[in-house]
């Protein structure tokens, strides 16, 4: 009568092979490689790079223990540490500065557990060590930078018109008013203004003659969040130069930016590095060719300087005048595109201070080279160097020449992340040492192990069989819920691990709900089979209203917790599921295939049941 | 092997006068407490730095004190963690200077007077963040109350709903309470643990419930007073109540033993908020729903006929 149909167990079974298999990587350990990426598309991670790697190393007498290209990096796998700290420094010099090369820990598991993207679980920074920083970007400073280049816009817009203004005056926090002298003019300007600037509100004073010009709530929304991600692309960028291996820095509420550098110890250049201004300049290039020659020779002109420009041929030296002719702070955007050729090409908007400096520039200078360069750090780098056709005013600058798609890309992407589109500030930051992180391992772990060999040690005593089973099915949970952590990747901290014990303590209840059960139909003379029956089917409804508030509770944590009460969440709420499929199906189908067979049962093995004598 | 050996109904009902009496006493004074004492919250909710730094030999703790109190930040706590060569260092907010360098400026001071010392760990939070965390604390709190109200109310019916809620408020303010008389610090982990208390004692009122609710259906239960019914519910139940609560209670203490002080806080509140879970969904919620004037009829007419699940 205690029978399944197939299906049910065909269903335990493949829960029970999928669990194993996603489970095993995180038995095998790491091992130290070293990982190749790129943020250039024009510097590809391909197969040729691989052979590149190999034969570099190779010529030095390093073998690694194994090659693979993984998405967009290469990663290489070595034999110990020290090996790996060696092939970082020859990889560096062969590679240059174009790729980013990090040091890194991989699982050490077998290749066609990789290919069944069965990873080990993912941990968090408190058990790997490394540095958390949540940052908030200043949304006042983005909104009145807007604000500034709309006033400039204005005047140059009313200028061109032949427009007489007065003053313009910030009269609100996104809101603009601009005196005029008549109707006439108010006029005139309204209509223009409408033309050029459709991002605006418009309304007139007419016994004021003033025009008050407001933002869209759209349109204040959209500088918001196009702030927070250009401040991601920039933190992106910088955090590439720390060489690390798996950067998350991601987006954390409207305004603010999650970034976290596991193994990274030195906080205070991690810090400097994320907090620091990049500039871009624009200097017109010396293409004199004795001034050239000279400044080759090592001879640099006074007032002249030597500068890589990182070309797809490789790093060449360009000379430029120190004379900066403008900076980044003009920029307003800078995208990919296509000139009229079909050629690709990387479209600037100038704000109008900008843009008028750049009209006078290009209309002096016409037939020779401009440079932009990307000032990081004290360290230059000519990002390109056009050649000027004409003179470009209006503040929308095209540059295209000898760029394919994936360069104009690159240059778009430096000149965007030359500066942040808002300061930010550092609210919160932890680091946890990589000593501190292997001790919460360890204690996370012995904590779960002996919290589990204490329970399944009293199930077994108490309930025998059925103890037994109930272990079983206990250690079936264990393994689902480790799967499912490592299938969907999500971040195990140590709360999380508290979480796993925690979950064990509260799934063996459902066991015990039904044991009890069990045990008090026995007690009033029910035959086994019945009992077994009887007891599943009562622990059942029980079951589930105990586990649904548990739930209710694990889901508000996971909506309102943040940091360490989410890693918490996640496992807590995973593990009330996986302990009810393990605690009713998997327990029931041992329990079938143990006694569901047996026609005259006449006893099961679910410790002493003590009748009242009274009874 | 059988603990529970019970040849009768236990009377919990008549006890209910002691039970909540016991319950109100040590409600007020935990109330007492978290008014006198107040929560040592930790520095997720009031902003600040803290540091863990380690040694190769024992630390000198007033010699770290006195340097660091050089920064002028404000007041500074300087205590050993465990071991003496574990230094905690807690620095408050300062307008102005809130940056994050304020880890670097202490760690150029330590390194100073002894270059073996060690950076273990380091929080920073600023006065923003605190605030919220305290909101968001208190809106998952109210909800998930709210939650386990509305699912009781309609799975069960509310004076049982309301009866058991209450109960479990009654735990989490005396685990709170705790965490003030001995000035334990109360961290986001902490919360955590509270919440999962809330979510975990219910099910023992649920369980007792569901008892409830079947026992009223039993032919045998018929002319039975309430408080009998629930008497023997709670009986019947005991031996589970024990052996779960046992298990859990097992995991928990391994975590307080071999968890270390990171997961300290979180066992601790778990440790706490179980002992009084057995306690008040047995002794505190039944007594209530009794209170309340639960009856068959409000079991019966409301909830449709169970489906027995086949399993």
């Amino acid at each position: 009568m205690n029978r399944f149909p197939i299906w049910k167990y065909l269903v335990i079974a493949v829960v029970l092979i999928v669990s194993t298999i996603y489970t095993l990587p995180n038995f095998f350990g790491e091992t130290p490689a070293v990982q190749i990426s790129s943020t250039r598309q024009s510097a590809t991670v391909d197969t040729a790079l691989m052979a590149r790697v190999e034969t570099v190393l190779q010529q030095q007498g390093i073998k690694p223990a194994g090659l693979f290209l993984d998405g967009n990096s290469l990663k290489v796998r070595f034999n110990d540490p020290d090996t790996q700290i060696k092939a970082r420094d020859i990889i560096q010099q062969a590679l240059g500065d174009t790729y980013i090369i990090a040091l890194n820990l991989l699982a050490a598991s077998p290749e066609w557990l990789s290919k069944l993207h069965a990873n080990p679980m993912f941990l968090g920074l408190d058990l790997r060590g490394g540095v958390h920083f949540l940052l908030e970007v200043d949304m006042q400073a983005a909104v009145d930078k807007t604000m500034e280049r709309y006033a400039g816009d204005i005047r140059r817009e009313l200028k061109t018109a032949k427009i007489r203004y007065g003053a313009i005056k910030r009269t609100g926090n996104t809101a603009l008013e601009v005196q005029l002298r008549d109707q006439e003019t108010l006029n005139a300007a309204a209509d223009k203004l409408a033309r050029s600037l459709p991002s605006l509100t418009f309304s007139s004073d007419d016994q004021l003659f003033r025009l008050s010009l407001a933002l869209k709530p759209e349109e204040i929304t959209r500088i918001q969040s196009d702030a927070v991600s250009q401040n991601i692309t920039t933190l992106h960028n910088r955090v590439n130069e720390l060489g690390v291996a798996e950067p998350v820095i991601q987006q954390a509420g409207p305004s603010r930016i999650v970034v976290q550098l596991p193994g990274v110890q030195d906080t205070a250049k991690a810090k400097d590095i994320l907090g620091r201004t990049a500039t871009l300049q624009v200097r017109m290039v010396e293409d004199d060719p004795s001034r050239v020659a000279e400044a080759m020779a090592g001879n640099v002109p006074v007032g002249y300087e030597l500068l890589d420009e990182a070309s797809p041929q490789g790093i060449q030296k360009i000379l430029l005048k120190k004379d900066v002719e403008l900076t980044g702070d003009n920029i307003n955007s800078a995208q990919p595109g296509f000139d009229q050729n079909g050629g690709a090409s990387v479209d600037i908007g100038l704000d109008s201070t900008g843009a008028e400096i750049f009209r006078s520039l290009t209309a002096e200078n016409i037939g020779k080279r401009m440079a932009m360069v990307l000032v990081e750090k004290n360290k230059s780098e000519v990002v390109t160097a056009p050649v000027i056709r004409s003179e470009i005013g209006g503040g929308r600058v095209q540059i295209s020449g000898s760029m394919n798609p994936a360069e104009a890309n690159d240059v778009a992407l430096l000149l965007r992340a030359g500066s942040l589109a808002a300061p930010m500030n550092i609210i919160e930051e932890r680091t946890i040492g990589p000593s501190l992180g292997k001790e919460n391992i360890e204690k996370g772990f012995s904590a779960t192990l002996w919290g589990f060999a204490a329970i399944a040690v009293f199930m077994v005593l108490y309930y025998r069989v059925f103890g037994l089973i109930s272990v079983a099915s206990l250690g079936v949970n264990l393994f689902m819920l480790i799967a499912l952590l490592s299938m969907l990747q999500a971040t195990l901290t140590l709360p999380g691990i508290a979480a796993i014990a925690l979950t064990l303590g509260m799934a063996i209840d459902a066991n015990v709900l039904i044991n009890e059960r069990i045990r008090e139909e026995l007690r009033n003379g029910v035959p086994p089979q019945s009992a077994i029956q009887a007891g599943y089917a009562h622990a059942w409804a029980t079951i589930l209203d105990s586990n649904v508030t548990t739930l209710i509770a694990g889901i508000a944590l996971l909506v309102f917790g943040s940091g360490p009460v989410r890693g918490f969440a996640v496992v807590h709420c995973l593990g009330i599921l996986t302990s009810m499929f393990s605690a009713v199906l998997v327990s029931r189908g041992i329990v079938n295939l143990w006694y569901g067979r047996r026609r005259r049962l006449t006893a099961v093995s679910i410790g002493q049941v003590w009748k009242p004598e009274t009874k | 092997m059988e603990f529970f050996r019970i040849k009768r109904d236990i009377p919990f009902m008549s006890y209910g006068k002691l039970t909540t009496a016991i319950s109100l006493v040590t409600f007020i004074l935990a109330v007492f407490f978290l008014a006198t004492k107040g929560l040592n919250l930790s520095v997720e909710f009031t902003g600040g730095t803290v540091m863990e730094v380690q040694y190769q030999q024992a630390a000198n703790l007033a010699d770290i004190r006195h340097r660091v109190e050089t920064l002028k930040v404000g007041e500074v706590q300087v205590q050993s963690l465990g071991t003496s060569r574990d230094v905690l260092i807690r620095l408050p907010n300062k307008e102005g200077t809130s940056s994050a360098k304020l880890s670097e400026l202490v760690m150029g001071l330590l390194k100073a007077g002894d270059a073996g010392v060690q950076l273990r760990k380091v929080e920073f939070v600023g006065p923003s963040v605190g605030e919220e965390l305290v909101t968001h604390g208190l809106t998952a709190i109210l909800l998930v109350c709210l939650g386990i109200v509305i699912y009781l109310a309609l799975r069960f019916e509310w004076r049982l709903a309301v009866s058991a809620i209450i109960a479990n408020m009654h735990d989490v303010v005396i685990i709170i309470g705790c965490f003030a008389l001995f000035q334990w610090e109360f961290s986001l982990t902490v919360l955590a643990g509270v919440l999962a208390v809330l979510g975990y004692s219910v099910n023992e009122s649920v369980v007792v419930f569901d008892r409830i609710r079947e026992n009223f259906r039993k032919p045998g239960m018929r002319g039975r007073s309430t408080a009998e019914v629930i008497d023997n519910a709670i009986t019947s139940t005991i031996s589970r109540t024990m052996i779960t609560h046992g298990s859990t209670e097992t995991v928990v203490l391994a975590m307080l033993v071999f968890g270390g002080p990171a997961l300290h806080g979180f066992a601790m509140a778990l440790t706490i908020g179980i002992v009084f879970g057995i306690y008040s969904s047995v002794l505190v919620a039944s007594p209530l729903a009794l209170a309340l004037g639960v009856k068959r009829e409000h079991m019966i007419k409301i909830v449709k006929p169970k489906e027995e699940a086949v399993v």
